[in-house]
């Protein structure tokens, strides 16, 4: 795989277990090599380079702190093992201590042992001490996959922020979308050792490049359709989408739940029985049981779309894709719909 | 939670005071077994350990410190100490090394590696001893090259720090292996990525982890270099004031009816067993906290 990382951006790897992200996040590391290829900062082939020597912060996923070390200890690790040309002196190393803490908002904790410490205090210090030794890039494996949701979603906020403030290339594994698409400039979506896509969120939801990739990110329906001579039908109906270089053959449509409605002129492309009516503050939710798909959908609706239990109504498709079937297609562990 | 809780009234006989039929059993039972412990143990563990002390002193203090005038008694504590400073250190740094290895690299033969080093534990001491007679004695294997060399390895100190280190191979990597297995090897890459040596990692990061452990193998091995008397008395030859460690010397005394000496001899090695048993119950108490990853107390 290829990629190709700009200074200052924040990009995520997001992928299914095994898909190899934190794999490739410790390959820019240092921490494993690649059996082949390259890894370059800043144009200098750094991949011979040890990984002492490669200026990388890194965040592991249980925070890996030093136990027997204060939160001071810590932080200031990466300052006081300098060869003695380049350490700091030791109040330059207090200083920059006592400037982190604040940083990281842990002021007046640094005498503390990391077992005195909360989780979110943790993962705190472990970013105070791969900035201690100001990196070029940093580089956080599963940042809050160790966290409770509350937890997590203020860490989130905070990260972005101080993602803001040093301006540091940031790389970041998680299998948790939400969080890439929170936070991320880019988003590298791997699945299996493989880049399915890269690209902002905005790319990701509104042109996904893969049947994975739209599963994966967001919810997906996929409908088993023919595909024949540029027309692409299911359940004898024809359904109007893209088949810009579709081959002949059976293939997938794939859309998002959003994307599906009740038409209230005409007909539609679908069609499908209401088989519950329940209502929200926004309008009406539908249970729909399509004409030809095994599972039913949920689709939102607004009051006056005029369905009644029971009834059949018209659906209409928007922004739909068609991929083509293969035999190596690879679905995220969901399953395909909903 | 509904507000609606009904004033419930239980009906249940009080239990009558004396009439409990049940736990009456139970403290008897438990008395009965803590007793029987308690015999066996002053019986074949106590009794024999204050008769040591007794049977020393049985002709009064002066008698008991006469012992120690012996030059031979001095010898063979000398040896004794000379053997555990060498043993100890060899171990300890073996013991390290296979643990370091063991724990944080895969490599194959590591299972048949592990099995090894548990080797000196199921093989007799005097196998043990015998064995390295068969190989460095003069009809053994390296025999002739060593007497066309000059160098004594049997009966004298060599063999008996060879066989000293080989029946105490194990302690202080069996002690290490599991607590560096659990600790796993990510606090070091952290070190790593910090920008820390492989070296400065070991002695920051890896050493303060395992620092309980390591100490508590440390003792185990110590103990058990002090007191070995079987691999020992195969090779030593039991050349009076040279090669008999306090073991040895303590079986010649006896041999020779000098039962007070012997005796006091004896009250050396109790004391260090004592001294041992103490130290090991306050690295347990340390050593469990450690395992158990509760890092908050200063040590």
């Amino acid at each position: 795989m290829s990629l190709d990382i700009a200074p200052g951006e924040l990009v995520a790897l997001l992928g299914p277990s095994g898909s190899g992200k934190t794999t490739l996040l410790r390959v820019i590391a240092g921490l494993n090599a690649p059996s082949r290829g390259h890894v370059l900062f800043d144009g200098e082939d750094a991949t011979d380079l040890p990984v002492q020597d490669r200026r990388v912060g890194f965040v592991f996923q249980n925070y890996a702190l030093f136990k027997h070390m204060t939160v001071e200890g810590n932080i200031a690790y990466g300052l006081k093992v300098r060869p003695r040309a380049t350490r700091p002196s030791r109040a330059a190393i207090a200083a920059k201590v006592e400037e982190l803490l604040a940083f990281v908002q842990l002021d007046g904790l640094g005498k503390r042992y990391p077992s005195q410490l909360s989780g979110g205090q943790r993962q705190r210090v472990a970013l105070a001490r791969a900035l201690a030794i100001e990196p070029r890039v940093l580089l956080l494996d599963e940042p809050f996959g160790a966290l409770d949701a509350k937890v997590r979603k203020d860490l989130r906020r905070w990260l972005r922020d101080i993602h803001h403030r040093t301006g540091l290339t940031t790389v970041f594994v998680t299998h948790d979308q939400d969080e890439a698409m929170e936070l991320a400039d880019r988003v590298v979506v791997l699945n299996k050792g493989r880049i399915e896509q890269v690209g902002t969120p905005e790319d990701l939801y509104d042109r996904p490049a893969s049947p994975f990739v739209i599963s994966f990110v967001g919810e997906a329906v996929a409908l088993p359709v023919d595909v024949a001579g540029g027309h692409v039908r299911f359940a004898g109906r024809e359904l109007h989408v893209d088949t810009q270089g579709l081959l002949d053959g059976r293939a997938r449509v794939y859309f998002r739940p959003a994307d599906i409605a009740i038409t209230t002129a005409g007909a539609g492309e679908l069609e499908g029985r209401v088989e519950n009516l329940r209502r929200t503050p926004a309008g009406v939710r539908a249970t729909i049981a399509i004409d030809g798909y095994d599972q039913t959908l949920e689709i939102e609706s607004a009051l006056d779309s005029g369905a009644t239990l029971g009834d059949r109504v018209p659906l209409s498709l928007a922004n739909a894709r068609v991929f083509q079937d293969h035999p190596t297609q690879t679905f995220p562990d969901a399953g395909e719909g909903i | 939670m509904s507000d609606a809780i009904a004033d419930i009234r239980v009906r249940a006989p009080t239990p009558r005071v004396g009439a409990r039929p049940v736990t009456q059993d139970a403290p008897l039972a438990r008395l009965l077994v803590i007793g029987i412990a308690v015999a066996f143990l002053a019986l074949f563990l106590f009794a024999p350990l204050a008769v040591v002390f007794v049977e020393a002193f049985a002709k009064g203090f002066a008698k008991f410190l006469t012992a120690f005038d012996d030059p031979d008694a001095l010898a063979a504590i000398r040896l004794t100490l000379i053997i555990a400073a060498i043993a100890v250190p060899a171990n300890t740094l073996f013991g390290l090394a296979a643990a370091w290895s063991i724990a944080k690299f895969s490599f194959p033969g590591k299972s048949l590696l592990i099995t090894l080093i548990d080797l000196p534990f199921s093989v007799s001491p005097v196998v043990a001893g015998l064995v390295y007679m068969l190989v460095f004695g003069a009809q053994g294997l390296l025999g002739p090259w060593l007497t066309a060399h000059g160098v004594q390895i049997v009966f004298a100190v060599p063999a008996i720090a060879l066989a000293t280190i080989f029946v105490t191979f194990p302690f202080v990597a069996r002690e290490l292996i599991p607590l560096m297995q659990e600790q796993g090897t990510v606090e070091e890459e952290a070190a790593l990525t910090l920008g820390a040596s492989g070296f400065t990692t070991f002695l920051t990061v890896t050493l303060p982890n395992i620092k309980w452990g390591l100490l508590y193998g440390v003792l185990l091995c110590n103990a058990r270099a002090m007191g070995e008397f079987g691999a020992v008395s195969v090779v030593s030859g039991h050349i009076r004031g040279f090669t008999n460690t306090i073991p040895l010397q303590v079986e010649i005394l006896y041999n020779e009816y000098d039962n007070v000496a012997a005796f006091a001899l004896a009250v050396l090695l109790a004391c260090l067993a004592l001294v041992t048993l103490g130290l090991k119950t306050v690295l347990e108490w340390r050593h469990a906290d450690e395992l158990a990853g509760r890092g908050g107390r200063r040590h």
